[in-house]
C-alpha cells in the first residue's frame, strides 16, 4: 500500500488535487462517493480542526468534513500546492 | 383513507426542507411517527390552486440508498414496500450547491413519480453569481423546476402551480435511461426479480428498486428485504468482484456523469466555483486553533449554565404549583385512600412529567439555534477528535454534556446523530453522567458522614474532594461504558465521520419554535404517560398494604391528642403522628417487605433494609431517596437534603448490632451506587421513546444496576480490607 501515490491525508491546507480512487469499508466509500467524492472529482483541503483531526474539504461547491483515517483511503493525482 | 392526494417533501439535510414545510403548511402540521421507528413523520394540509393536498415530510437524506432501517424510512416514503406511493414528490435542492443536491433529485426522478425540483435559496445563489436555467434543467431532468426562497417565502405560488400540474400528469415516467456496459446487464438481472415482487409497477419504479437493491444490500442492517432480492444482488456483486469491477462506483459515477451534463447545460457559476465570504470569515474564527476552542468553550458554557441555572426558577414554579394543587386537593376532598392516590400518585406523577419541560425546552432551543445556524456541525468538527477516542461521534458531545444537567433532555438530544448505533451508544452511556438529581444525594450523605470542617492536607475540604471524585467517576464510567458497548453489544463497522459543514445562516424563529414544541409535545405524550404510570405504581408499593393494628393505634393517639390539645399545639402533634404512622406503616408495605427481602443482597455494600427501601423508592427519581429516608426515619416526606433533623437522625442511625449505619465508608459506597445506578424511571421512559423498543431501556437498567452493585461492593469491601470504616 505504502508505495502508492499521495492520499488526501497527505495534502496540506490550501492544496488541491484530483481523486483517483476511493477505498475503505464499503459503507464509508459508498457514502463518500454518493456525497460526490468520485474518481475525477477535484478536492481542496480548506482547514484542519483545532485538535488536528478531522479535516475540512471543499468539493462540488460545498464543505465536507472527514477524519484523516477516511482521508487516507482517498488516492489522489495532479496535486497542486497552495498557489 | 381519504382520497386527498399526497405530496412528499424530500431533500438533503440543510436544504431548507423544514423551513419550506413550515411555510407551506403553516400551523396546521401534525407530528406522528414512521411505523416501527422513532423518526417524526410530519404532515399537514397545503392548498395548491384550490385543492387541498396532504404534504408530508421525508427525513432529510443524501441518497435513496440505505444501510439501516432509519435510512430506509426515506426510501420507503418514496417507494413504499406496499400500498400507494405519493402522488407527487417535491425535492428541495440548495441552488448554491446544486451538484450534490441533484444526486437525490436524480434518484427521485428515476422512480417515475411526478417530481418538482424546488431550487431553494435562489436569492443567495444569485448573489454568489450562480444562475440556473430552469427550463433547460426541466427538459434535461424531466422534472418541473421552480426557483424559490423558503426563508423569504418567494416562489411558493409557482411551486403550488407546478405541483398541481404534476398531480394532473397521467402518463409521466419516461422510460429509464439505460446504463453502460456490464452494469446494465447487472441491473436488468435484478429487475427480473424486482418485477416479480412488484408485478403492477411501471418500468421506472422497478429500475429504481433494482438500483436501490444493488447499492444498499450486502453490508446492510435492513429488515424485511425479500430473500430472492438479496440472493440476486449477492450473485451480481460476487460476479462483478471476480472481474475486478466496483459496481457501487460504476453506478454512482454514472449518476454523477448525468448530473454533470445537466449542470453544464443549465447552470452558470463563477470561475473557481461559488464561494461564501461570510461563512469563510466566520469559520476562520470559529474553527481557529485558539479562537475556535475558546468560542466552543463559551457556547458550551452558556448551554450548561442555561440547563442548570436558567431552568431553575421555572422548575421551582412547577414544583410550587404541584404542591399547591396537592394542598388544595387535600383541603377539598375527604381524607381516604382515593385522595391519597390522587395527591401522591396522580398529581405527583403529572408533576414528575411537567418538571422536565423547562430543561427540555431550553436544550432544544439551543440545539435548534445551533443546528439551523450551522454551528452544531462545527461543534462536531471541533470536538470529534476527543469523542472518536471512545468510539463516539463528534455530535455526541452536546448530549453528553447535557447529561450533567439531566439525562432526559440529553437522551432526546441524541437525535442529531444520524447513525443508529452511534445514537444508541450515546443514549445508553449518558445516564452515567452525574446529573443534577444526584446532587441532593451527595449533599445529604456528605453532610451526614464528613464533618463540615474536615480538610485534606489542611486546604481542600473533604466534602469538595468527595464531590469531585463522584463527578470524575461519572465521566470515567460514561466514556468506559461507551467504549465497551462499541466493542460488544453495539459492535459494528468502525464509525466514520462524513459530515457536511453547511454555510452559516440566521436561524428562523418559527423553525426553532416548532422544533421545540414538537420535542416537548412528544415527551409529554409518549414518555410522560410511562412516567405517570410508574409514579402511581411506586406510590402503591410504598403505601400498601397497611397494617390494621398500626392504623388503629394511631387513630387512637390522634383522638387522644384532639381531646387534650388545641390550636397550634394540636396541629404540631397531628403532623408528628402522621410522620410516625408513615414510619410505622412502612415495614408493612410492599416496598418495606421488599427492602427486607433484599437486605442480604445489599448488606455487603454497607446498606441495611431501610436504605433498601430508599433505593426502591428512588427508582422514581434519585432525589426521592431523600424524602423516602425522611419517611423511613419518621421525620416526614417533606424534608429536603438541608433538613437538620434528617441529617441528625441519619448520623445517629444504628444497625442491629449497635454500630453506626452511616460511616464515611458506607456513605461513600452509597454515593458510588448512585453515580452508577439507573435510578430514574424518566430516563427509562425517554429511552423507550427514542429507541422505539423496551429492549434498550431494560438493557440500560440491567447494566447500570450491575455496575452500581459491583462498584459499591468493591468500594465497601475494598475499603474494609484497607482498614477504613
Amino acid at each position: 500500500m505504502s508505495d502508492e501515490g499521495p492520499t488526501l491525508a497527505d495534502l496540506s491546507v490550501g492544496a488541491e488535487a484530483t481523486v483517483v480512487d476511493v477505498r475503505g469499508p464499503r459503507a464509508v466509500s459508498r457514502r463518500l462517493m454518493e456525497m460526490g467524492v468520485l474518481p475525477g472529482t477535484r478536492v481542496k483541503v480548506v482547514r484542519v480542526a483545532p485538535l488536528g483531526d478531522p479535516i475540512e474539504l471543499r468539493v462540488r461547491s460545498y464543505s465536507l468534513s472527514i477524519r484523516r483515517q477516511e482521508a487516507a483511503g482517498i488516492a489522489l493525482a495532479d496535486v497542486r500546492e497552495r498557489s | 383513507m381519504s382520497a386527498r392526494r399526497t405530496v412528499a417533501l424530500a431533500g438533503n439535510p440543510n436544504a431548507g426542507k423544514t423551513t419550506l414545510f413550515n411555510a407551506l403548511t403553516g400551523a396546521r402540521a401534525r407530528t406522528g411517527n414512521y411505523p416501527g421507528i422513532t423518526i417524526d413523520r410530519r404532515s399537514g394540509r397545503w392548498s395548491v390552486g384550490g385543492d387541498s393536498v396532504e404534504l408530508f415530510d421525508v427525513p432529510g437524506t443524501y441518497s435513496l440508498s440505505a444501510r439501516s432501517p432509519e435510512e430506509q424510512v426515506a426510501v420507503d416514503a418514496i417507494l413504499p414496500p406496499e400500498g400507494p406511493a405519493p402522488d407527487a414528490v417535491i425535492v428541495v435542492a440548495d441552488a448554491t450547491a446544486l451538484e450534490r443536491h441533484l444526486y437525490l433529485a436524480l434518484q427521485i426522478v428515476e422512480t417515475g413519480r411526478p417530481t418538482v425540483i424546488a431550487l431553494n435559496m435562489i436569492d443567495e445563489a444569485r448573489k454568489m453569481g450562480v444562475a440556473v436555467d430552469e427550463e433547460a434543467l426541466a427538459s434535461r431532468t424531466g422534472a418541473r423546476v421552480v426557483s424559490i426562497s423558503a426563508v423569504r417565502r418567494e416562489g411558493l405560488d409557482a411551486l403550488g402551480a407546478a405541483v398541481k400540474e404534476a398531480l394532473a400528469d397521467e402518463a409521466q415516467a419516461r422510460a429509464p435511461e439505460p446504463l453502460e456496459g456490464p452494469l446494465e446487464t447487472d441491473v436488468v438481472e435484478i429487475e427480473a426479480v424486482a418485477s416479480g415482487l412488484h408485478p403492477d409497477e411501471p418500468a421506472s419504479a422497478i429500475r429504481a428498486r433494482s438500483t436501490w437493491a444493488l447499492l444498499s444490500l450486502g453490508d446492510d442492517e435492513l429488515v424485511g428485504v425479500p430473500a430472492s432480492l438479496r440472493e440476486v444482488v449477492a450473485g451480481v456483486r460476487a460476479r462483478a468482484e471476480e472481474t475486478g469491477r466496483d459496481v457501487d462506483r460504476e453506478l454512482i459515477a454514472a449518476r454523477y456523469a448525468r448530473i454533470d451534463g445537466w449542470v453544464r447545460d443549465a447552470v452558470t457559476a463563477p470561475e473557481g466555483g461559488a464561494t461564501r465570504a461570510l461563512t469563510a470569515r466566520l469559520d476562520a474564527a470559529l474553527t481557529h486553533p485558539v479562537l475556535g476552542l475558546a468560542a466552543f468553550a463559551l457556547v458550551m458554557f452558556v448551554l450548561f449554565e442555561a440547563l442548570f441555572a436558567w431552568s431553575d426558577p421555572l422548575i421551582g414554579l412547577i414544583e410550587d404549583a404541584v404542591g399547591a394543587a396537592q394542598g388544595l386537593t387535600v383541603a377539598t376532598l375527604p381524607p381516604g385512600p382515593l385522595t391519597d392516590l390522587l395527591v401522591e400518585g396522580v398529581i405527583a406523577g403529572v408533576g414528575n412529567v411537567v418538571v422536565f419541560v423547562p430543561q427540555i425546552a431550553l436544550l432544544f432551543v439551543f440545539i435548534a439555534v445551533l443546528e439551523d445556524s450551522g454551528y452544531l456541525a462545527r461543534v462536531a468538527f471541533v470536538i470529534d477528535r476527543v469523542m472518536s477516542g471512545v468510539g463516539l461521534h463528534g455530535k455526541a458531545f452536546v448530549p453528553l454534556l447535557s447529561g450533567f444537567a439531566c439525562a432526559v433532555p440529553a437522551v432526546m438530544a441524541t437525535r442529531t446523530i444520524e447513525n443508529r448505533k452511534d445514537r444508541l451508544v450515546t443514549m445508553l452511556a449518558l445516564p452515567l453522567m452525574s446529573c443534577s438529581a444526584r446532587l441532593p444525594i451527595y449533599a445529604l450523605v456528605i453532610a451526614v458522614v464528613f464533618p463540615a470542617n474536615e480538610r485534606v492536607g489542611g486546604v481542600i475540604s473533604m466534602g469538595a474532594l468527595v464531590l469531585f471524585t463522584m463527578y470524575a467517576l461519572s465521566v470515567l464510567a460514561t466514556l468506559s461504558a461507551a467504549a465497551v458497548m462499541r466493542r460488544t453489544v453495539l459492535r459494528g463497522p468502525r464509525p466514520a465521520l462524513v459530515l457536511e459543514l453547511p454555510p452559516y445562516r440566521v436561524p428562523g424563529a418559527r423553525n426553532v419554535g416548532s422544533a421545540v414544541w414538537r420535542r416537548v409535545q412528544t415527551f409529554l405524550t409518549d414518555a410522560g404517560t410511562i412516567i405517570l404510570a410508574i409514579t402511581i405504581v411506586l406510590w402503591g408499593l410504598l403505601s400498601y398494604p397497611t397494617s390494621e393494628p398500626v392504623t388503629a393505634r394511631f387513630d387512637g393517639l390522634r383522638a387522644e391528642a384532639s381531646e387534650a390539645l388545641s390550636g397550634e399545639a394540636l396541629e404540631e402533634r397531628l403532623g408528628e403522628l402522621d410522620a410516625r404512622e408513615a414510619e410505622a406503616q412502612l415495614p408493612h408495605s410492599a416496598a418495606g417487605k421488599l427492602g427486607h427481602a433484599i437486605e442480604p443482597l445489599i448488606e455487603p455494600l454497607g446498606f441495611d433494609w431501610r436504605i433498601g427501601v430508599g433505593l426502591i423508592g428512588s427508582f422514581a427519581a434519585r432525589e426521592v431517596l431523600v424524602s423516602t429516608l425522611g419517611v423511613v426515619w419518621g421525620i416526614g416526606a417533606e424534608e429536603d437534603e438541608e433538613s437538620v433533623p434528617l441529617r441528625a437522625a441519619l448520623a445517629e442511625a444504628r444497625r442491629d448490632d449497635g454500630s453506626l449505619l452511616f460511616t464515611p465508608l458506607s456513605g461513600f459506597s452509597l454515593m458510588v451506587f448512585f453515580v452508577l445506578a439507573a435510578q430514574c424511571m424518566s430516563t427509562l421512559a425517554v429511552i423507550k421513546r427514542e429507541s422505539g423498543t423496551w429492549k434498550w431501556p431494560l438493557f440500560m437498567v440491567a447494566y447500570m444496576t450491575a455496575l452500581a452493585y459491583v462498584g459499591a461492593l468493591l468500594t465497601y469491601q475494598g475499603g474494609l480490607l484497607l482498614g477504613f470504616t
